[in-house]
């Protein structure tokens, strides 16, 4: 990178994010709100003053008409345009949540909702073949409080620690036209207090940059939770149209940022959040479910150890490659020592045979120099023999010869008459 | 950017209902273009062409800018590719720029293998970005993409047709990349020359059924400018960053003897067109067909080839885990394998080597057998002889024995008659 560079003359790339917003219009949008809280505490009317349409109507009644036994979790689908930017609203409520008279567990069709769109979209995502990948992960949860003015009942924490890490949460104060101003005050900072206590994280409306927004997103948060107040009927209040809800006392309205926080509410989830609420949960809630989810698959129960640690920052495939890897390394050790084992034991073998042969080598050259020795010994007591022998004979020879020529002289002396 | 935003079938399912007043969603498209305008840009582009084509200058002129120091040396055999980032701002918009450089490509003599570098290159950055996809713990909104969303394909002058390396290359590449073909220095030819040049370019381009990016036409906003430079493909383009006074504006041109060609006049050349498809009106289209066309393309072929699929044979659609652990499965059991397999040759030869060995003990003891028995006889011819001397030895004892006794026999008679007549004689004297 070398740096920023200053452009001398007019490129045009300024021109990129008209064809970013160009394109998004086309694509259109999408959001997926979720609701929950006990019946009755006023959930399809806001629904409906937020979006200014009638999504809960006769037709589609809201989930406090709709009684179960058990908790269930259902969405509804509508489509409304404005200003040529199409959007496909998804609300998902779930009737029946906390009116039970044990509510245990309650939370739990609601995180498997959450965890199952998350699945959906990762299984989707890890397709070889990918084209429609709808994203029906839920974008976030407005949490309805029962306006009792003094904190936070068990189920509100229960529900809101088990839910923060998996979804954007936003905790509201329904039917807040129940509290003056100052009870709402001591019921929001008691509200907040208890949140941090329990270190539960709702989403916060951060700064989007932008100078003016950022003073008054400052302010908004210091009014959280918000306090909301909803209704289906326009009234007229001093010769404006308002939605309100009419009381012998007085109208309290919908839209006065003096009466309730709703219209803040709307800005906020509406104007100007929503994106970050998307973005929120794609990069930061569903890359958790996912790491989890694969983390549980490829690292053998994801125990903690600087190995599984290695395998977190690689892909599954490449984890594989990796394994694969060390597994031709292992084979070739192996390979090499079964190797060596095999060669020194073939040596031994052919050692003992080579010394066995070498000693009967030895004894059969023993042997037959000793056989060799005797042979000698006996040819030489044989010629000794042979030459006694004829020597002996040749004497005797002599000796016989002698005794012919003693016996001749004799008889030539006795003839002689030398005898005397 | 989310990176979600994949073709997606908008309200299916869903019930439109009216609505009574101004919600404010409407200011979606205005939320999504502040978080990228915050977050930045980036583009990559790059040049293939032959050295001399005028690439880095039609760069400097594109964004108005003096990129590199001086230019590339040309003495590395093969094609290099270079590439260089740049961080640039107009207005508050901040783009983050890599333009890549082909160096050398057509420089060699054989030049059968030049595509490949580039082809290698642009799956390398594929690669990277599906690795980083994969991860387990991935940071996909803060990686820097450095897929090549955009190929300028410099064609040389010459008026007459593509050349042979021209085809092959931009067969290779356009199943990967963007490619925007455009004629290079273009200032080199006649306005009736370039009319026939286009012509038989493009029908040459048809009739290898290269497939070149097509500025897209399904939005209505720019469906009319977009066709209209569709069919003014490939763009004849001419780069200076050199500055003329024209009446009395600068601008960018080339001084001839005969005239001045000045870059930015549409009636001289087509730089104008370029910019304004490539940059001002389809840079984003580019980074989009590049993400959901040629990526996935790369992305299925790659998973493809280490055995994915998406359904079994019983055409139920697997979830990832299934796959995943399938897939690993399938993987230990082939280790698992290969290991028994080794296990078992070894004992195979261990086996042999000791039928072997046992053989040859067998020989040996045999032979010293046999050599015993030779060994027997031998001994038993030698006993014999022995035998028969001792008897020879004792009959010839017995015989000399008795020969001596009657010797002595003998010579006590004669010996006695030889001493009595010795004893005579001596008497005598």
């Amino acid at each position: 990178s070398q740096g920023q560079r200053n452009l001398e003359g007019y490129v045009g790339f300024a021109n990129l994010p008209n064809q970013v917003y160009r394109k998004s219009v086309k694509r259109g949008f999408e959001f997926t709100l979720m609701v929950v809280g006990e019946s009755g505490l006023g959930k399809s009317t806001l629904i409906n003053s937020l979006f200014l349409t009638d999504l809960y109507s006769k037709d589609y009644p809201g989930p406090s008409l709709r009684i179960k036994k058990t908790v269930q979790v259902e969405q509804s689908k509508v489509l409304v345009k404005e200003g040529g930017v199409q959007l496909t609203l998804t609300i998902v409520d779930t009737p029946g949540f906390g009116d039970a008279v044990d509510n245990s567990n309650c939370w739990q069709p609601v995180i498997n909702y959450i965890d199952s769109k998350c699945e959906d979209f990762l299984n989707a995502e890890s397709r070889v073949n990918r084209r429609l990948m709808p994203d029906n992960r839920v974008h976030c949860c407005l949490y309805f409080i029962a306006p009792s003015g003094h904190g936070l009942k068990p189920l509100d924490i229960e529900f809101m620690k088990r839910l923060h890490d998996k979804v954007n949460v936003i905790p509201l104060i329904a039917k807040a036209d129940t509290l003056t101003p100052e009870e709402c005050q001591l019921f929001k900072k008691q509200i907040m207090k208890e949140i941090q206590e329990h270190k539960i994280q709702i989403y916060e409306f951060p700064d989007i940059e932008d100078d003016e927004d950022s003073k008054l997103i400052r302010k908004i948060k210091e009014r959280m939770p918000l306090a909301v107040v909803g209704s289906n009927v326009v009234i007229e209040v001093n010769g404006k149209k308002v939605r309100g809800r009419q009381y012998p006392w007085g109208v309290a309205e919908v839209e006065n940022g003096e009466h309730c926080d709703f219209t803040v509410l709307r800005n906020m989830l509406i104007r100007t959040h929503m994106q970050d609420l998307k973005d929120v949960t794609n990069n930061v809630h569903y890359e958790n479910y996912r790491s989890r989810k694969l983390a549980a698959v490829t690292c053998n129960g994801g125990v903690d150890t600087s190995k599984t640690k290695n395998q977190m920052t690689r892909s599954p495939l490449a984890q594989m490659e990796e394994e694969r890897r060390e597994h031709v390394m292992k084979m070739k050790k192996m390979e090499t020592e079964m190797e060596q084992v095999f060669e020194m034991k073939v040596k031994e073998k052919k050692q003992k045979l080579k010394d066995s042969e070498a000693e009967l080598e030895r004894r059969h050259e023993q042997m037959k120099k000793n056989l060799e020795a005797q042979y000698k010994e006996l040819e030489e007591k044989k010629r000794h023999h042979e030459e006694e022998k004829s020597n002996w004979e040749a004497q005797q020879r002599i000796l016989e010869q002698q005794k012919l020529d003693a016996s001749k002289t004799m008889e030539k002396n006795k003839k002689k008459g030398k005898i005397f | 950017m989310a990176a979600t935003e994949i073709a997606r079938q908008a309200g299916e399912g869903a019930r439109a209902v009216p609505l009574a007043g101004h919600v404010g969603f409407d200011s979606m498209p205005d939320q999504l273009v502040n978080k990228s305008v915050n977050h930045g840009f980036c583009f990559n582009i790059l040049c293939v062409g032959e050295t001399g084509l005028g690439k880095s200058t039609l760069m400097d002129t594109l964004f108005n800018t003096k990129f590199e120091g001086e230019p590339t040396q040309h003495n590395q055999p093969g094609v290099q590719l270079k590439s260089n980032t740049y961080e640039l701002q107009e207005s508050n918009v901040r783009l983050k720029l890599t333009v890549v450089n082909t160096v050398g490509f057509g420089d060699q003599i054989n030049k059968e293998d030049s595509y490949k570098s580039i082809v290698e290159f642009i799956d390398t950055q594929f690669e990277a970005y599906l690795q980083e996809e994969l991860k387990i713990k991935r940071t996909l909104h803060s990686y820097h993409d450095t897929r090549i969303h955009a190929c300028l394909y410099f064609i040389a002058p010459t008026g007459h047709s593509l050349k042979s390396l021209d085809l092959v290359t931009m067969k290779k590449l356009d199943s990967k990349v963007n490619i925007i073909p455009i004629i290079a220095k273009s200032d080199a030819i006649s306005k009736s020359e370039l009319t026939k040049f286009k012509i038989k370019i493009t029908s040459e381009l048809v009739s290898n059924g290269v497939q070149i990016y097509q500025f897209p036409t399904d939005d209505e906003t720019v469906a009319e400018i977009n066709s209209t430079m569709n069919g003014h493909l490939p763009f004849a383009v001419v780069g200076s960053t050199e500055e003329v006074k024209i009446g009395n504006k600068m601008v960018k041109a080339r001084q001839y003897p005969w005239g001045t060609v000045q870059v930015e006049n549409e009636n001289h050349c087509d730089f104008v067109k370029l910019r304004e498809m490539l940059i001002r009106v389809n840079m984003e289209d580019l980074r989009e067909q590049t993400h959901t066309r040629h990526y996935e393309l790369y992305r299925r072929c790659k998973l493809e080839e280490m055995g994915f699929k998406d359904t079994d044979p019983d055409c139920k659609p697997f979830s990832l885990q299934e796959t995943y652990e399938a897939k690993r499965n399938e993987f230990m059991g082939d280790l698992q394998k290969k290991e028994e397999e080794m296990r078992q040759m070894f004992v195979q030869r261990v086996k042999e080597k000791e039928a072997e060995l046992k053989e040859a003990e067998k020989e040996l003891h045999e032979k010293f057998d046999r050599l015993k028995k030779l060994h027997q006889d031998e001994k038993k011819k030698l006993e014999d002889k022995k035998k028969s001397l001792d008897d020879e030895l004792n009959g010839f004892k017995q015989k000399k024995t008795a020969a001596e006794l009657l010797q002595s026999q003998a010579q006590q008679a004669g010996g006695s008659t030889t001493l009595k007549r010795d004893k005579e004689r001596k008497n005598f004297f």
